[in-house]
């Protein structure tokens, strides 16, 4: 056999095997976590978790508290994120494009979009918290939704700038003025994709502890005043699991269950979105 | 063809046009008319500058900052480049298909209602009446008329060709500029919209871009050679390609070049 060819034979045979040796590394860790999380969380999952409020050491208890004000942070954290990041995301790619406005947002979302999260969490702490007094939940909603917008800002633009131009032509050579091009021929070609951002940006935050314990902290019983400390999933995981009380590590456990579903589904949303988009088109 | 000249109104009339792209000069000093309700076709190697001609009747270019154009263009007599004329209304007179189709990801009954509400407001049966009267134009509501609530993008390349032509006839432009409609199209559908070019002009001022030399031949009644920049030769098609005046014009279309 020729030499070459047998070179590029044992080459590609590397290749292969260590990009196989990369994924099952990856995998390998991924099992492990939800092997452990299933085993560990499965057994703590019992009705009480989603209709009791979190408990003091040693007393029944579940994580209603927690629940809901996680469904109430991460909702008002999206509905403020969303407009936000759809119309900022909508100037880079079709009014502002390469003006010098547009590099200069471009440049700042992109340091937001890979800001730790905690100095995110210390910034609305300084801005907010400390000036008012007290922790709450506005503080933690808008914690989430300053991580929320430069994720939602950069697919909306991505998104945009997939749909051809000449579909913007053929709009505007019909007459339509560019609000019209955008919002009736833009956004629709782009809808799935701008939605699958919002959803993965929506699982994104919905893990996020660090900007949290500095501003909706945590509320030991129910409380759906947004102005007061606010008890959310990810902070109570955080101290239950620290604690030395064995309930109170399994139902951190439970919380973190709770979580990775509600992350797992967005993500097939997600994905049903983006295949249902591309069938249609 | 048997003509009086009184047929013979030119529709638009270019003047002194020049255009950049950025600093590069891509139409020097174009002067021509394009003839009321007939087919004028812009013929000439790539990069002549016949789609650039083209957009600037109906001022395509205008979505690009760094594209300029100076002369003028008039349509029934009112310069087109005024910038005091509106742009969107402009447009609305002057439609356009382009060479890739290009339907909207909606519906087809919507892909044609689109333009129509822009600058119209008509009742439900009103737009539906309209909607059947332009893909009759187009030639497609035979193959359409059971399933307009159907995406745009479901139908056949050359049906979605048809479906942009029904689109800009739709809104009843005086004048259609078609920008290499058939080069996405297998033969049949480029037969199809040929035809089609044919039966529109008894209404409409059509001016086509094309490579293809044939094509040109057998839609247009008039012949605009184009190179680098400049129209070498303007006249009437069987002029144009049975005897030149210029001998650039006929070595463009003996296949010498291009």
């Amino acid at each position: 056999m020729n030499l070459k060819y047998l070179r590029r034979k044992i080459a590609n045979g590397m290749a292969l095997v260590l990009s196989l040796l990369a994924m099952g590394f990856g995998l390998f860790w991924l099992g492990w976590i939800l092997y452990t999380l299933f085993s560990r969380a499965l057994p703590a999952i019992h009705s009480t978790v989603f209709t009791q409020m979190t408990p003091p050491p040693g007393a029944q208890g579940g994580l209603l508290n927690a629940i809901v004000g996680s469904l109430m942070l991460t909702t008002i954290a999206t509905l403020i994120g969303t407009p936000i990041g759809i119309l900022a995301g909508t100037y880079l790619s079709e009014i502002g494009e390469s003006n010098g406005l547009s590099k200069v947002v471009r440049f700042i979302n992109s340091i937001l979009l890979s800001a730790p999260s905690v100095v995110i969490g210390f910034f609305v702490y300084a801005l907010f918290v400390a000036r008012v007094g007290h922790f709450s939940g506005w503080a933690g909603a808008f914690a989430l939704s300053v991580i929320l917008i430069p994720v939602v800002v950069n697919s909306t633009e991505t998104m945009l700038k997939l749909v051809p131009t000449s579909l913007r032509e053929a709009a505007a050579a019909l007459g339509a003025p560019q609000w019209k091009v955008i919002i009736f021929v833009a956004y629709r070609a782009a809808r799935s994709g701008i939605l699958t951002g919002i959803l993965l940006a929506v699982a994104r935050i919905s893990g996020e502890t660090a900007p949290l314990l500095f501003t909706a902290l945590n509320n030991q019983f129910w409380s759906s005043d947004l102005s007061k400390p606010m008890a959310n999933l990810p902070v109570v995981i955080f101290q239950f699991a620290m604690s030395p009380y064995e309930d109170w590590q399994s139902l951190a456990w439970a919380g973190a269950f709770l979580i990775t579903m509600s992350v797992l589904m967005f993500n097939i949303l997600a994905r049903l979105f983006l295949r249902g988009g591309n069938a249609r088109n | 063809m048997q003509e009086t000249n009184s047929d013979l109104k030119p529709k638009i009339l270019v003047k002194d046009l020049n255009f950049y792209y950025g600093a590069f000069h891509a139409l020097k000093n174009v002067n021509l008319s394009v003839v009321d309700r007939h087919v004028t076709a812009f013929i000439g190697p790539s990069g002549c500058g016949k789609s650039t001609l083209l957009r600037t009747f109906n001022r395509m270019h205008e979505l690009y900052p760094r594209q300029k154009a100076t002369g003028e263009i008039l349509i029934n007599g009112e310069n087109a480049l005024d910038p005091k004329e509106d742009v969107n209304r402009l447009r609305a007179r002057v439609g356009m298909v382009f060479q890739k189709p290009t339907p909207f990801p909606m519906s087809i009954h919507d892909n044609i209602a689109f333009g129509v509400k822009l600058y119209e407001n008509l009742s439900k049966s009103e737009m539906n009446d309209r909607i059947e009267w332009a893909l009759h134009k187009a030639a497609l509501w035979k193959e359409v008329k059971d399933k307009l609530k159907q995406n745009g993008n479901s139908l056949s390349g050359g049906q979605q060709q048809r479906l942009c032509i029904a689109r800009a006839i739709a809104v009843r432009p005086e004048v259609l500029l078609l920008d290499e409609p058939t080069s996405a199209l297998d033969p049949i559908s480029t037969a199809q919209v040929e035809e089609l070019i044919h039966e529109l002009k008894k209404d409409y001022t059509i001016a086509i871009v094309t490579h293809n030399m044939q094509q040109a031949g057998r839609v247009s009644d008039f012949t605009a050679f184009m190179y680098i920049g400049e129209l070498i030769e303007y006249n009437k098609t069987d002029k144009i390609f049975t005897n030149p005046d210029q001998s650039l014009t006929e070595q463009y279309i003996t296949g010498h070049f291009g």
